[in-house]
């Protein structure tokens, strides 16, 4: 039988073989991504830290207010120029306000609010470490007795943990402004039911389920673009420059994916 | 002799297949300039990362005061690399802090020094290497020799007991090289640390150095004075004199010419004298 070759059996068993390399190959990174994670967040309360983390709420937080603002802004306004001409085919729109803003809120705040997030101040984490990390700056603080997680990761993760709930909560809050400017101002729908059903719709649970979400997200964004950076120089795909390069976009692509992939859990925990 | 500070008992070092360092057996004696020289890719700076624990070897010890580092608990082994300081090739500073940061970082964070404290001693190294100018600018606003240099302050600012050097005048012009060794040669003798340089600057670093070690086919093939290593007959010492012969014409300063050339005419006297009667070189071959 032309199976009982071992050479046709690997052939077959080929892609299996690969693919079942790429899950360890996940599975390991997942697991040392959560013991980096770990070892960096038990060096936060440190004496030294205060200074740090406020650089990095100005850097991760502070810098990216312009941009979620903007994409805020555009978003809760698509959202509700498409929800009044859904709702008035069917004469429900006095529910656009209730649509836009539990949207907002329980979904798309938190999780735009991460991408926006990731594609700005994560992007830069990532390379700035890879090129610290290529140009032998972490290993200077090695030798000068500085922990590199201590002084490199920790302040970035308590600063992507304040900074994301602050600028999900800003992200809700202009979207509900452009819904109301698109629905409202420009579509002619009514202003007091929209202002109404937004503060009638919301529950305190919509409030917090979105910020446990965007805490979830800081944690995802920080662990993955500080890890992609300070292991750049193991890439075993290029070096250099390249290296910090492709780690850079792995960081955002991996990140983007696991924010959809969290969303989903923890909505489901949550719901 | 005093036991030494650090020594290497048959260390080897591989990356994947590629063996960089192998048995290699050396002594560092406590406040001695000790250089290690060798061919470009020898292995010079592997050997000098082992020293401050950026690397760890694939076999063989490190004894660090005649115990090894592998049996030490970790606060013992932190507290013997704490000792320690590290000028890199590239400098590695950090081109997101200003020059007196840069300076200033060792201190900040793994000291309790009161900020006069460290203004005090910043502004110190900062006078010793000439760097008044330019503290608030960005490692990227200066020259490559200035950039030596802020390293260079930097790690001398703890005041370390051994300091390691990395190709430290590497990329300087000849008065600013000079000046760098001779500053090495200054400091340790006022602190009294134990210098460690990785060079290529020979004969330069000769006129600093107590001890040579050279590095030559992944092992260290002698230890011993400068003196002893013109009369080491090896295939190392051929590569060395004919980059000697090079050098002493590249000398600019007729003082350094003359110097060089007595220095070394005296070498090659004492070498001849050596073969003639068969006495054995001052070093040791390892």
């Amino acid at each position: 039988m032309e199976t009982d070759n071992p050479r046709t059996f690997a052939i077959w068993t080929r892609p299996f073989a690969a693919l079942g390399r790429t899950a360890i190959a996940w599975v390991n990174n997942l697991g040392a991504l959560a013991i980096f994670f770990l070892l960096a967040s038990l060096k936060v309360f440190h004496p030294k830290q205060l200074a740090k983390i406020v650089q990095q709420i100005y850097d991760i937080g502070a810098r990216s207010v312009l941009i979620i603002l903007l994409v805020g802004l555009f978003t809760g306004m698509v959202l509700g120029l498409q929800t009044y001409h859904a709702l008035v085919t069917v004469g429900a729109q006095g529910a656009l306000g209730t649509l836009v803003a539990l949207s907002l809120v329980r979904e798309l705040g938190p999780v735009l609010t991460a991408f926006m997030i990731t594609a700005r101040a994560g992007s830069a984490i990532t390379a700035e470490i890879g090129i610290q990390r290529i140009s032998e700056q972490i290993d200077a603080l090695d030798t000068m007795h500085i922990d590199p997680l201590r002084y490199l990761i920790s302040p970035r993760i308590v600063a992507a943990v304040i900074s994301f709930p602050i600028l999900t909560a800003l992200f809700d809050l202009i979207g509900i402004i452009g819904g109301y400017v698109s629905g409202v101002i420009l579509l002619g729908a009514n202003a007091g039911a929209y202002v109404y059903r937004v503060q009638a719709s919301m529950e305190l649970k919509d409030l917090t389920d979105g910020f446990i979400k965007a805490v979830v997200f800081a944690v995802i964004v920080t662990a993955v673009c500080c890890y992609q950076g300070y292991f750049a120089h193991l890439r075993e795909d290029s070096h250099g420059a390249r290296a910090v390069g492709l780690s850079t976009t792995s960081a955002v692509v991996i990140s983007c994916v696991l924010i959809l992939v969290a969303d989903y859990v923890v909505t489901a925990l949550l719901i | 002799m005093d036991t030494p500070l650090i020594e290497f008992k048959n260390v080897t070092k591989r990356f994947g297949t590629r063996t960089v360092l192998q048995n290699v057996n050396l002594r560092i004696y406590a406040g001695e300039v000790t250089t290690i020289i060798g061919l470009s890719g020898a292995g010079k700076s592997v050997l000098l990362k082992h020293i401050i624990g950026l690397l760890k070897p694939d076999a063989g010890q490190i004894l660090f005061q005649g115990r090894p580092l592998d049996g030490m608990s970790r606060s013992e082994t932190a507290a013997s690399l704490a000792k320690i300081s590290y000028m890199f090739q590239d400098n590695a500073l950090f081109d997101s802090l200003t020059v007196y940061e840069n300076i200033a970082l060792p201190l900040r964070e793994t000291t309790r020094l009161g900020r006069s404290e460290i203004h005090r001693r910043v502004q110190a190294r900062i006078e010793q290497v000439e760097l008044a100018d330019a503290v608030n600018k960005y490692p990227s606003e200066l020259s490559g020799g200035m950039q030596k240099r802020v390293a260079l302050a930097r790690a001398l600012v703890t005041d370390p007991r051994i300091v390691l050097f990395d190709e430290p005048t590497t990329g300087q012009d000849p008065i600013r090289k000079n000046a760098i060794l001779g500053m090495i040669a200054q400091y340790q003798r006022k602190f009294g640390f134990t210098a460690v340089l990785v060079s290529h600057e020979i004969p330069d670093v000769y006129f600093i150095s107590n001890r040579i070690l050279a590095l030559y086919d992944r092992q260290v093939v002698f230890e011993g004075t400068p003196a002893a290593l013109e009369a080491f007959d090896h295939p190392f010492n051929d590569d060395i004199r004919r980059s000697l012969e090079e050098l002493e014409r590249e000398l600019t300063d007729p003082y350094a010419r003359k110097r060089f050339a007595m220095t070394h005419r005296e070498l090659e006297k004492k070498k001849q004298i050596n073969q003639i009667h068969g006495s054995p070189p001052n070093g040791q071959g390892a």
